[in-house]
């Protein structure tokens, strides 16, 4: 059973909020694209997944959280990690493996960490990140904090174990905590279809577990904020953790590495028509607050953030051999050899 | 100085480290109303109230991950395991959760929490509740690793794991729950990794930790009292880090060792210690270092089979007089 959030036409924020949500949205796009880029010109290693085609729903609902509260994800979290505000060139330093990056060069394009934005990881084994954000939102229950914690995870995560443990214990002790799934319809190479028995998945991560379950299009940034809002409130009222599944589709193979051969171009041009960014900007127009002029001005900027951006990050020094052996523990280090 | 039971002093060192420091609390199954499945936690709900002392659902991975959670934001859970054979299922939260993030973060994010409870061949319990996961955990960075076997060490080393900064796995044993030794009253700390010499000796040098020490010390006085071998006993107390230079100081004084422990041969501590004592002091030894090991097979239910497998103070004579070459 499903809640659909009221489709309704009145603008979620003011003009230059707006503005700045479809800005960040073209950040993301434009970081995504060079990263690609730079994957293929090997200066990218590793594993790398992109976020271009999910952007309206890091941004919408990142957009509307306080300065409080706390973001987590998965694996493809380049896309949070700036919707957060994390500088770019921490961001890039860090896909290049350099002593400047969001990790210091040891967590790569999976691992993004940035304490002071409270964004919590990047994390890369599928489902496990799910109970830390119980555990981040129980601390701040725990403290007596108006503060509440989104997460972010894949239709696939959503089979597996520490979820639904998860899930049960959040809700069991009204823990103020935002799920989010990003179901972009796929996990790698399995389609939904293929690996869930029941498809309304708000019935297997909301109403399962006495949560509210909204399932919403994840490519209407003014939705996702709406929805993540009221979503918010409650997490602040002690009502406790809401599901929100938000429906969108990645552009891009699973990671890099992956050509994306199970689905036909049809499939991804009928998808495309639905970006995100190209939806947000008509929309935009329409009511008049955004012309072509700033709309080139955004891309022009974003453009030259980026390339600003990955000039920090090739001039950026690699870590020193030393640093293997660091930031291991906060008591002085004995490596066992 | 009080005689207390292992398991009070462990209630203990919780209780006044949760009463000096609200950040501290305990979670885990049945730790709270049925007072714990080994009464650990015996009256601390009724002192602390269910916001810090919290019984959870059957759900070791999601329960492990939420103490992580809370601890990268500034909280300092006890994450308590029924037995540390069910932390199988959460054994990717110790890994890739407790152990890395810190690593991985470049430094930015702590995990001061420690994952209690007991372990070992706890009588007739078979493969799947037997489990000694100690190896496992010592392998891996960003961990420490503690095993107390007697109540002084209990309390001491369970304050110095709550009031550490990085994730502390604590490996209690079930069989030593009920026994009693003097423990000093209020702030009494044991620091980690440290080892302690249990028994002096100059003829060999005894390893061992946790349940073991006490067949090996069992071992040591008759040995004194029958052939006259005086055999020094270091308990490890933390495998990881290794107090490497207690080792050391022991053997290249007795120039024999014998290494007890619990669980299986291959792979284990007593692997891990014999190469790090043969890289190092190789020219001091006088005989190979000898083990004493479970067997190397899974843990069986029957008593008559499953007193086998433990190192008794029997194996650990024969292994001494292998070692010192007296048939
Ligand atoms: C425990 C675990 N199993 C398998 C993987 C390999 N893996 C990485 S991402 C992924 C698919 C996840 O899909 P989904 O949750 O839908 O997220 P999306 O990639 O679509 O954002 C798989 C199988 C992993 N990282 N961790
Ligand atoms: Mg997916």
């Amino acid at each position: 059973m499903s809640q659909t959030a009221s489709a309704e036409v009145k603008p979620v924020v003011a003009r230059n909020q707006a503005l700045s949500w479809l800005r960040q949205m073209m950040l993301i796009r434009r970081f995504e694209e060079r990263s690609a880029m730079l994957y293929q010109n090997q200066k990218i290693g590793g594993f790398c997944h992109l976020y271009s085609g999910q952007e309206a729903v890091a941004v919408g609902s990142i957009g509307v959280l306080g300065e409080d509260d706390y973001v987590i994800t998965a694996y493809r979290d380049h896309g949070h990690a700036l919707a957060r505000g994390m500088d770019p060139k921490a961001a890039m330093a860090e896909l290049l493996g350099k002593a400047t990056g969001c990790s210091k060069g040891k967590g790569g394009s999976m691992h993004f960490f940035d304490v002071e934005k409270g964004f919590l990881g990047g994390h890369a084994i599928v489902g496990s990140h799910v109970p830390l954000a119980a555990g981040i939102a129980f601390a701040g229950k725990y403290r007596n904090e108006q503060r509440a914690c989104i997460c972010y995870f894949g239709d696939g995560a959503l089979n597996q174990g520490c979820v639904h443990e998860a899930f049960n214990m959040a809700a069991l002790w009204k823990l103020p905590v935002i799920y989010v799934i990003e179901n972009n319809l796929i996990a790698m190479g399995t389609q939904l279809t293929r690996s869930s028995a029941v498809l309304d998945l708000t019935i297997r991560g909301g109403v399962a577990y006495g949560m509210p379950g909204f399932s919403i299009d994840g490519n209407d940034v003014e939705l996702v904020a709406r929805t993540t809002r009221e979503a918010l409130q409650r997490a602040y009222a002690g009502e406790g953790p809401t599901f929100i599944e938000m429906k969108t589709y990645r552009f891009r193979g699973h990671s890099m590495s992956d050509p994306a051969k199970y689905r036909t171009k049809e499939e991804l041009e009928d998808a495309k028509a639905q970006d995100p960014i190209h939806r947000f900007e008509r929309l935009l127009k329409q009511r008049g607050w955004l012309d072509d002029a700033t709309f080139e001005r955004f891309e022009e900027e974003v453009k030259h953030q980026v390339e600003e951006a990955i000039e920090f990050a090739e001039q950026s020094p690699l870590p020193e051999p030393a640093a293997v052996y660091e930031d291991v523990s906060v008591a002085s280090y004995l490596p066992q050899e | 100085m009080p005689v207390i039971a292992y398991r009070e002093a462990l209630n203990q060192a919780m209780t006044e480290e949760m009463e000096r420091d609200d950040r501290v609390f305990l979670m885990g199954e049945e730790v709270a109303e049925y007072d714990g499945a080994y009464k650990v936690s015996q009256g601390m709900l009724a002192k602390f109230g269910p916001r810090r002392v919290i019984d959870t659902p059957i759900s070791e991975s999601g329960f492990a991950g939420i103490g992580i959670g809370a601890a990268m934001v500034g909280l300092r859970p006890i994450v308590e395991f029924m037995t540390f054979s069910f932390s199988l299922v959460a054994i990717d939260q110790i890994v890739n959760n407790a152990a890395n993030m810190r690593y991985m973060s470049g430094g930015q994010f702590t995990i001061p929490i420690v994952f209690r409870g007991s372990s070992g061949m706890a009588g007739a319990l078979a493969a799947t509740h037997s489990h000694r996961l100690e190896a496992w955990y010592a392998q891996i960075p960003g961990l420490t690793v503690v095993l107390p076997s007697t109540p002084a060490d209990a309390k001491g080393l369970l304050k110095s794991a709550i009031r550490s900064d990085d994730p502390v796995v604590f490996i209690e044993n079930e069989v030593l729950y009920a026994d009693k030794g003097e423990v000093p009253e209020g702030e009494h700390l044991v620091p980690i990794g440290k080892a302690d010499i249990k028994r002096a000796g100059s003829d060999v040098t005894l390893i061992t930790y946790s349940r073991s020490l006490h067949a090996t010390l069992a071992a040591a006085e008759r040995l004194a009292a029958d052939e006259g071998i005086e055999a020094e006993v270091v308990d490890l107390r933390t495998i990881r880090p290794l107090d490497l230079e207690t080792i050391l100081a022991s053997v290249v004084k007795t120039h024999r060792a014998v290494i007890v422990e619990e669980d299986w041969p291959y792979c284990g501590i007593g692997a891990g210690v014999s190469d790090r004592i043969y890289r190092s002091v190789f020219d001091e030894l006088d005989a190979p270092i000898a083990r004493v090991a479970a067997k190397d097979a899974p843990i069986p239910y029957s008593r008559a089979l499953e007193s086998t497998m433990l190192p008794s103070a029997d194996r650990v004579i024969a292994a001494v007089k292998e070692v010192l070459y007296r048939g």
